[in-house]
């Protein structure tokens, strides 16, 4: 089992830093310790693709399915690049433990994203949660490190309460946790008003994790405290992995009481309440983000805009939009590590950062601005870039959405591209700083080493690839969404049924 | 042969990008190479299409669940505006031999821009439309606020806020289109056979037709435009008001034109009536002005006024006029801005008409002169010069449907007649005694020469025999694609 090597991984890790390499210079220590937690980390992608892809284990616990395998796959690709983009000597000497507990992390959020039981969602989500609590900390020379770890501990501990306590009601409401057997036994259009208290406590809690509004609290102090990696990680797998579980959970485990969003037609149900926290997390997340002079927190609320985003990807109700919602996320992620990539090594100058240190990059290294221009774009959805079709991808789907007439959410992605062009105003900021100011100083040349500048060169070149010809995952992810592992108990058709094409 | 355009100039912005910024010559023979290919290969390629259809180029499955392809073709109306990006790009070039700082950079900023104009220009498919549309903004943003002058951090913002957000709508528009008609399919034909429901045509249309039309300068969200072109360096503008704003014209035919009829008959008069305040307004406040460069900014909304009303006459000849006018504005634009900027703004470092009067340009820079005369006479749309066939026949064609709207827009010629005459009065022939004599002007440098000929000669040729437009772009709207817009007159 993949999960099995990442433990396993993840303790040999542990043993080479305090065993085998312990006497190394520190750097060479960290990089030697960083490449092994890869290869634990391809390996892991190989065997995913070699596994069986139709296993349901124990009702819904251990699911594999086509769709399961690529996001896991997505999830570990995205944990490789974190692992590579900065040694974690600059901020530790704890190499073994930080990146063992990076491993852990990823393990934690495979597992939410190879389930459809909730309890066994909400210990894969406390894994990873509680993993990047610790990850969020581990810079003991600065204190925002430890203040961002606290906040993002307190608040991830209220929301997981919040969690459990509706997973409970739905539990006493269906009496499984499986969720096609919620599904079967939730099946009345009548929406209960336990229910419906236990769908926005289950949205809340859920929402913490993928920093919705008004959930977000935690994200710009644990985006600036956090060192590279962990910061990396927490934007970009466990976005992935959040959205995917959340997907799953409504649309597979509460298909009857989607309600709808459409424009003057809604009806009660979890479609409206995602649509409020979309328009919120759209709204607050661009234009908080305006006034930002620091790049980490500027991204910070950035990624609760994205996260509104991909929300109406949820709002599609159909295979397509789990389609959009993976590639969305994965691209989204792959250019988010890259501008981590970048910060890391602009700060490793600087400290603390602020945007107007990264006036006159284009001169210092015209290579990782160019990288930054390209990571930067496709965030602000800019074609032929990844982050353009991701976002026209999630609005097709959702103005195709099987819950409401055609077009019927038009208002929400009218929202929402009010809102990517507003983001276009911050983004243009951080490109203006690389571009368009003189830094001061005659520019000394940002020396990166090559490796470095391959890993981010390789994350450049797939945000390009994967803009220009989607199809590549696009092709395996439609057609993974259509394919529903069957249920090990014989609930019949009706769950097919429950879930439109 | 014409989608190669696209690929020299992709090629060309690479190439820019790898050499340095010190081989300064290197750079600009490089970059007029590119430039005069791409115009070669525009003219050559002309000549393998039929004007009366759309022949296609490339059609390639590129995305095929979504029904999306790689669906590059052109007409008689693609064909006139690849020539006019054509020959602004060459002309570009030679008015920016003086640029110093980041020559590379620049001209790959520049080539990347041409590669989406030519793209959009070619594109039959909506999905790669819009990719070509969205390439172009990004470069305009580096391309001012590095290079330009006045208020050049403000202006950029502001030209790829209002560009983003008008290509915000027409993606809505799209999404919604596509939704809407029951097939997943961005082919131009497709959609254009779809039928949607005339309630949904009421929005549709005017929501494509104002995001195309915020780059095309539709009033009132034309105040992008005088500020960027001031802001932006020659060339830029050159190709800003000369090119860019096309764009934005031809995605409201080619778009929102074809895709909603009904819509469009029911908004005809609102947006004609929009169209006529452009040229009147925006001719009044060119007026007005003391900077140079903004009475050439504001003349080119009015222009483009000109063209957005002979859009919505609905005449063949109309059309035509209008498809024409495009071109005709985008070489005069191109010879306006390069006097100002190039020729008089590089040299006397100053842009207000009242420091001018005093500085004996007309003695000093004899060339100059009788450039920006002919380009005046041109602008005010002289017989001989192509401004005048455009204009009088969309004034013809819409005298036949909005009649009124015809006579009003003959004041707004009136009006342009006065602003070119007071702006040609006050730089060059003014008789106010030089205060400052000037030591030394710079002459007119051999490639300013011969950028100003290349334009002079192309409006001058077409207002002598307008035939050659004429027949690439009459057959055009013959074409079933324009039946329900071009009333047969």
């Amino acid at each position: 089992m993949p999960e099995a090597i990442m433990v396993l991984g993840g303790i040999l890790v542990l043993f080479l830093d305090q065993g085998l390499v312990k006497s190394w210079p520190l750097r060479k220590r960290s990089v030697a310790v960083s490449i092994l937690a890869a290869i634990i980390s391809v390996l892991a992608i190989v065997w995913i693709a070699a596994q069986a892809q139709d296993v349901n284990w124990l009702n819904g616990t251990y699911v594999l399915s086509p769709m399961t395998a690529i996001v896991k796959q997505f999830v570990i690709v995205l944990t490789v690049f974190t692992l590579l983009i900065a040694p974690a000597d600059k901020f530790t000497k704890h190499l073994g433990e930080y990146y063992s507990l990076l491993l852990f992390g990823t393990v934690g959020l495979m597992a939410m994203v190879s389930t459809e039981d909730l309890l066994v969602a909400f210990i894969g989500l406390e894994t990873a949660s509680l993993t990047l609590y610790l990850l969020t900390a581990f810079n003991k020379h600065n204190i925002t490190s430890a203040e961002a770890a606290l906040k993002y501990f307190l608040f991830g501990s209220a929301s997981a309460a919040f969690t459990l306590f509706g997973i409970s009601l739905i539990f006493g409401l269906a009496g499984s946790t499986n969720f096609n057997a919620i599904a079967l036994v939730l099946r009345s259009d009548t929406l209960d008003p336990l229910l419906l208290l236990a769908i926005v406590m289950t949205v809340i809690g859920f929402g913490f994790k993928i920093a919705a509004v008004p959930m977000h609290l935690w994200a710009p102090d644990a985006y600036q405290g956090a060192p590279i990696p962990s910061a990396a990680l927490i934007a970009s797998g466990s976005k992935l992995a959040s959205f995917f579980l959340f997907a799953k959970f409504f649309i597979y485990g509460l298909p009857h009481q989607v309600g709808s969003a459409a424009w003057k037609a809604t009806a009660s149900g979890w479609m409206p309440a995602l649509a409020i926290l979309a328009l919120a997390s759209v709204g607050f997340g661009n234009l908080v983000a305006i006034s930002q002079s620091n790049l980490r927190r500027l991204l910070a609320y950035s990624a609760i805009a994205h996260g509104g985003y991909a929300l109406l990807g949820i709002m599609a109700f159909n295979g397509r939009g789990f389609a959009a919602i993976v590639y969305y996320m994965f691209t989204y992620g792959l250019a988010v590590v890259g501008i981590f990539g970048v910060i890391g090594l602009v700060e490793s100058k600087h400290g603390m950062i602020k945007l107007e240190d990264f006036a006159g990059l284009s001169r210092r290294s015209p290579l990782i601005a160019g990288f930054l221009m390209i990571f930067v774009l496709s965030l602000a959805g800019i074609p032929p870039l990844a982050g353009f079709f991701g976002k026209f991808y999630v609005f097709l789907a959702a103005l195709q959405s099987s819950a409401t007439k055609p077009a019927g959410l038009l208002w929400l992605v009218i929202a929402a591209v009010a809102g990517s062009a507003v983001s276009l105003y911050y983004y243009l900021q951080i490109l203006k700083q690389t571009y368009v100011v003189d830094a001061e100083e005659t520019g000394e040349r940002l020396s990166v080493a090559w490796p470095q500048t391959a890993v981010l060169g390789v994350l450049a070149a797939a945000v390009i690839v994967f803009g220009c010809f989607p199809d590549l995952i696009l092709n395996p992810l439609e057609s993974a969404a259509n394919h529903r592992t069957a249920p090990s108990r014989d609930p019949g058709s009706q769950i097919t049924a429950a879930f439109p094409k | 042969m014409l989608h190669w355009t696209i690929y020299i100039c992709f090629a060309g912005a690479f190439l820019m990008m790898c050499l340095p910024g010190t081989r300064v010559s290197l750079v600009r023979f490089l970059a007029l190479l590119t430039s005069a290919l791409a115009l070669v290969v525009a003219l050559m390629g002309v000549t393998k299409i039929q004007p009366g259809s759309a022949t296609t180029l490339v059609k390639a499955d590129w995305i095929p669940s979504l029904g999306i392809s790689y669906y590059l073709a052109a007409d008689g109306i693609s064909a006139t505006l690849v020539i006019l990006t054509g020959i602004a790009a060459v002309a570009g070039v030679l008015f920016s031999w003086n640029v110093e700082k980041r020559p590379n950079q620049f001209f790959a900023f520049y080539f990347l821009l041409l590669g989406g104009v030519f793209g959009v220009f070619l594109s039959f498919d909506l999905f790669l439309l819009f990719v070509f549309y969205e390439i172009a903004i990004i470069p305009k943003y580096f391309l001012i606020s590095i290079w330009g002058s006045t208020n050049k951090e403000y202006g950029a913002m502001k030209l790829a806020l209002y560009s983003f957000v008008g290509s915000g709508m027409v993606l809505v528009g799209l999404l919604a289109t596509v939704a809407l008609s029951g097939t997943t399919s961005f082919d131009l034909f497709t959609l254009a056979s779809a039928k949607f429901s005339v309630e949904s045509q009421r929005w549709l249309f005017p929501l494509v037709f104002v995001g195309f039309g915020i780059l095309a300068g539709l009033w009132p969200f034309h105040t992008w435009a005088p500020t960027g072109h001031v802001a932006a360096p020659t060339a830029v503008s050159m190709m800003l008001a000369g090119v860019v704003m096309k764009l934005g014209a031809y995605g409201a035919l080619r778009v929102a034109m074809v895709l909603f009829p009904q819509g469009l008959k029911a908004w005809q008069h609102v947006f004609a009536g929009l169209a006529l305040i452009a040229i009147i307004y925006a001719a009044a406040v060119a007026l007005t002005q003391n900077d140079f460069k903004f009475v050439i900014g504001y003349s080119s909304v009015s222009h483009m006024g000109f063209v957005l009303l002979g859009l919505m006459s609905l005449t063949a000849l109309g059309l035509t006029g209008a498809v024409v006018q495009m071109f005709s504005h985008g070489i005069i634009a191109g010879l306006l801005f390069a006097v100002v900027g190039r020729m008089v703004y590089d040299r006397a470092h100053s842009r207000e008409l009242s420091f001018l009067q005093g500085s004996g340009l007309g003695k000093a820079l004899p060339f100059a002169a009788i450039t920006f005369l002919l380009a005046a006479l041109a602008s005010m749309g002289f017989p001989g010069f192509s401004g005048f066939i455009a204009e009088v026949s969309i004034l013809l064609g819409t005298w036949r449907t909005l009649p009124v709207y015809a006579i009003t827009a003959g004041i707004g010629i009136l009006i342009g007649v006065a602003f070119m005459l007071r702006a040609l009065q006050r730089t060059f022939y003014s008789d106010v005694p030089a205060v400052e004599t000037h030591e030394l002007l710079n002459p007119i440098t051999l490639p300013e020469k011969l950028g100003a000929l290349l334009l002079l000669s192309s409006t001058i040729l077409i207002g002598i025999y307008p035939k050659l437009l004429f027949d690439l772009v009459g057959p055009a709207f013959q074409q079933p694609l324009f039946h329900s817009i071009a009333a047969t007159s």
